[in-house]
């Protein structure tokens, strides 16, 4: 390690070369400077367009930059342009891998300001919706992953899996992802029993599946060797950092927003919270498949308690009515057209709510001055915060360790660049 | 909860400095800008308290004469969980505000994109620079007077 | 390339053409520049139940050096509108390019101050394909279309003289595929 007059006059002398535009100029050992690697927005294993400035010694890492803002949409700008309403569809672009929860997330927040709450019906299948999310963007994590240390093979069958779950949500909205499912008051129309028995053929098939692909690589010695011991963060340095979700699981801190501060109908179920020490890749991975057979707990659950009734609330000035009452009676038309043209009007007031995403947590803070669009929206994505903590995780690691630590911290751009 | 948050800083630092206010059970307090470092740092440290995970750190345009931008910071208690959220106001000929990266680290990277979506400024940080938009950007897009189409030719595109 | 050059134009050469053609437009290797949710439906496209590589495009090269179509998967934004015309300039001739999604071809749902509205701004597109995100079948009929383009010998960006035949006509109107 040389000290800072050294540095300082080593690098002086390369800047000096290049002013005087000297082409000889010699170092005592020609191995001792070290490189900035740009592993670019475009790049196979970056999950999406993010941007790493790499400084190495060798192989080994010993700093790191990582640059974000490739995929910057403006959505908290839009959001301000837009009625509560028209911004459910900007929310399914935020993490595009689960969209359905970032719809329940949104919808959530909005009816917290608004002080209504969701029929006991629409309230279990959100709960359905955001599991089945979960298992599809802990799938593509899996894949992923596994396609990233080598494993093609695992990427195929995740994949497969993750058809079946597309054609649950076309069933269900309408569209395979991307599906703005959910309304302020409810959701758009209710799950016929048809969707019901694709939703408990699938989940009942799944574990087997996912015991397939485990057997490919919980014992793989390339797979532990690639993912064991790297990319360790502390338990205090995660906290510090803000790490949320399977992050921070791993590392041996027992939080999940859906026991700590439970939304929706979760404080009636039963499901565990996955925890392991380690703080290292592998806690990672076995944080995020334990989280797969325990929503898949979840859903049969919900699925023997679902009650009958209607799923959207009866709240005249705030919720959007029925189409036929729309089309037969004078109120609800009248309110229809305000609701749509003017927005849903909050109170003046700020909250901020959040829930339990598959990356982390997703929170919503709105700031509302009385009209139908809110003055300020704040999506606090936990992919851009848990980006903050990959030079921690990087440093004194090898180069090839790089790929596997991204894609086990499973960053989503569309969500960290807003 | 709240009650108790309430009244130990009201012991800590004095009656009438700190306003506090509460909507759909959440408390929000206003802090001066000159103390938000103390009294973030014991919101942190409080035994009793133990606000140790910085959730959310914002700006928000106000667009009023005076103390036009606000910076408002949502904090979360792992151990007690629960929630609160403190705000400062800034004005906008002087847009400053002491750093808060010596008590969360999360916040670094926050702070770095409300200085590029508003432009207020954070003294002490390590490294503010723009993290959004591209470095030669000369506007900050979250202001109430900057449009949501943008400024034509802000940003230069490649030739076809 | 410019095979008019070397034998001048005859009957052999077209049908040598013609040939060259089919074997181009049965082997496609495209490089996906994956940006946002689209770059999903892609890999959906790519994986095992839309599969593409029946098609001819067996390998999704990352590098652009080895592959003749550009996918442009996602909302494209001032910053990555750099790089994505980097790319272009590193692919080999004959290349082609598909606007893959309604924020590549005309800037989608975001109107908003940091994204391009239409990448037809910097680059020249061969076929737009619209939907948000558009199904992996509305993806394989664009990459159909794009076959027939190849057979004919049409493109619009990449050198004049390319062995083909047809003269590029950039006056031609682009095929809109419906979504």
């Amino acid at each position: 390690m040389e000290t800072h007059t050294e540095e300082v006059s080593r690098k002086s002398k390369i800047l000096q070369a290049l002013e005087d535009q000297n082409t000889n100029v010699t170092f005592d050992d020609p191995l001792e400077n070290d490189m900035v690697l740009n592993m670019g927005p475009q790049h196979p294993a970056t999950h999406g367009v993010l941007r790493l400035l790499i400084r190495l010694d060798g192989e080994t890492v010993i700093g790191c930059v990582p640059e974000v803002g490739y995929l910057h949409r403006g959505y908290e700008k839009l959001a301000e342009n837009c009625t509560y309403h028209e911004f459910i569809p900007h929310t399914d672009r935020l993490d595009y891998l689960s969209p359905m929860n970032n719809n329940t997330a949104y919808v959530m927040a909005v009816e917290k300001l608004l002080g209504i709450e969701a029929p006991p019906r629409a309230q279990y299948v959100r709960v359905l919706i955001s599991e089945l999310a979960r298992i599809s963007s802990h799938l593509m994590f899996l894949g992923s992953l596994a396609m990233d240390v080598g494993a093609l093979t695992v990427w195929m069958w995740s994949f497969r899996e993750r058809e079946k779950e597309y054609d649950i949500f076309e069933n269900i909205a309408g569209a395979r992802f991307t599906t703005s499912y959910t309304r302020i008051g409810g959701l758009a129309q209710d799950v016929t029993p048809e969707t019901l028995a694709m939703v408990k053929k699938f989940i009942d098939e799944f574990p087997a599946k996912l015991e397939e692909c485990e057997k490919l690589l919980n014992k793989n010695r390339i797979f532990v060797g690639r993912t064991d011991g790297i990319g360790v963060i502390s338990r205090e340095r995660a906290i510090d950092l803000g790490l949320t979700g399977p992050g921070l699981r791993a590392c041996g801190v027992k939080h999940d927003l859906r026991r700590a501060n439970p939304y929706l109908v979760y404080s009636d179920l039963d499901f565990d919270i996955p925890v392991y020490e380690g703080g290292d890749a592998l806690a990672r991975y076995y944080v995020r498949m334990d989280e797969m057979k325990e929503s898949a707990k979840i859903v049969h659950q919900v699925m023997e308690k679902m009650p009958v009734g209607d799923v959207h609330a009866f709240k005249p000035k705030k919720v959007l009515p029925r189409k036929e009452r729309v089309y037969t009676k004078m109120e609800e038309l009248i309110h229809d057209f305000m609701l749509v043209n003017l927005g849903v009007e909050p109170p003046v007031g700020e909250i901020y709510s959040a829930v339990e995403a598959p990356k982390g947590e997703l929170g919503f803070y709105i700031y509302s001055n009385g009209e139908g669009y809110p003055w300020r929206l704040k999506i606090r994505s936990p992919s851009f915060v848990n980006l903050q903590s990959l030079p921690t995780m990087m440093m004194g690691g090898m180069v090839s360790d790089v790929v596997a630590i991204i894609g086990s911290l499973d960053p989503v751009m569309g969500e960290a660049d807003k | 909860m709240n009650n108790l948050v309430v009244k130990k800083l009201n012991a800590r630092f004095g009656e009438s400095k700190i306003e506090s206010s509460e909507f759909r059970g959440e408390l929000t307090l206003i802090v001066p800008k000159e103390s938000i470092v103390e009294v973030c740092r014991f919101l942190k440290e409080e035994d009793e308290l133990k606000f140790d995970l910085l959730a959310d750190l914002c700006g928000i345009d106000m667009y009023t004469p005076v103390k036009r931008f606000g910076v408002i910071y949502n904090l979360y208690s792992l151990k007690n969980k629960h929630r609160i959220r403190l705000k400062t106001f800034v004005e906008e000929e002087e847009p400053k505000l002491p750093t808060v990266t010596s008590v969360w680290g999360t916040a670094d990277w926050h702070e770095r994109e409300t200085f590029d979506m508003f432009g207020i400024l954070f003294e002490g940080h390590p490294d503010l620079r723009r993290v959004y938009m591209p470095e030669e950007f000369e506007y900050h897009p979250l202001r109430k007077d900057f449009p949501l189409m943008g400024v034509p030719g802000s940003i230069p595109l490649p030739k076809k | 390339m410019g095979l008019e050059h070397a034998l001048g134009e005859s009957i052999l050469t077209t049908k040598l053409d013609a040939a060259i053609n089919w074997c181009r437009k049965n082997s496609l290797w495209p490089m996906p520049m994956g940006i946002s949710c689209c770059a999903i439906e892609m890999m959906a496209f790519a994986g095992p139940r839309f599969d593409v590589s029946r098609f001819g495009s067996e390998v999704f090269r990352f590098s652009p050096r080895q592959s003749d179509v550009m996918i442009v998967a996602g909302t494209t934004t001032y910053k990555m509108a750099k790089v994505v015309r980097k790319i272009y300039d590193q692919m080999p001739d004959p290349k082609w390019v598909i606007a893959m999604g309604v924020c590549t071809s005309s800037g989608g749902m975001y109107r908003t101050y940091s994204v391009v509205q239409g990448i037809d701004q910097f680059l020249p597109v061969d076929l737009y394909v619209s939907g948000c995100p558009p199904r992996p079948d509305n993806l394989i009929n664009a990459l159909m279309k794009l076959q027939e383009m190849v057979q004919k010998g049409e493109s619009k960006g990449g050198s004049p003289n390319y062995a083909g035949g047809a003269k590029p006509d950039k006056r031609q109107p682009l095929p809109v595929v419906a979504g």
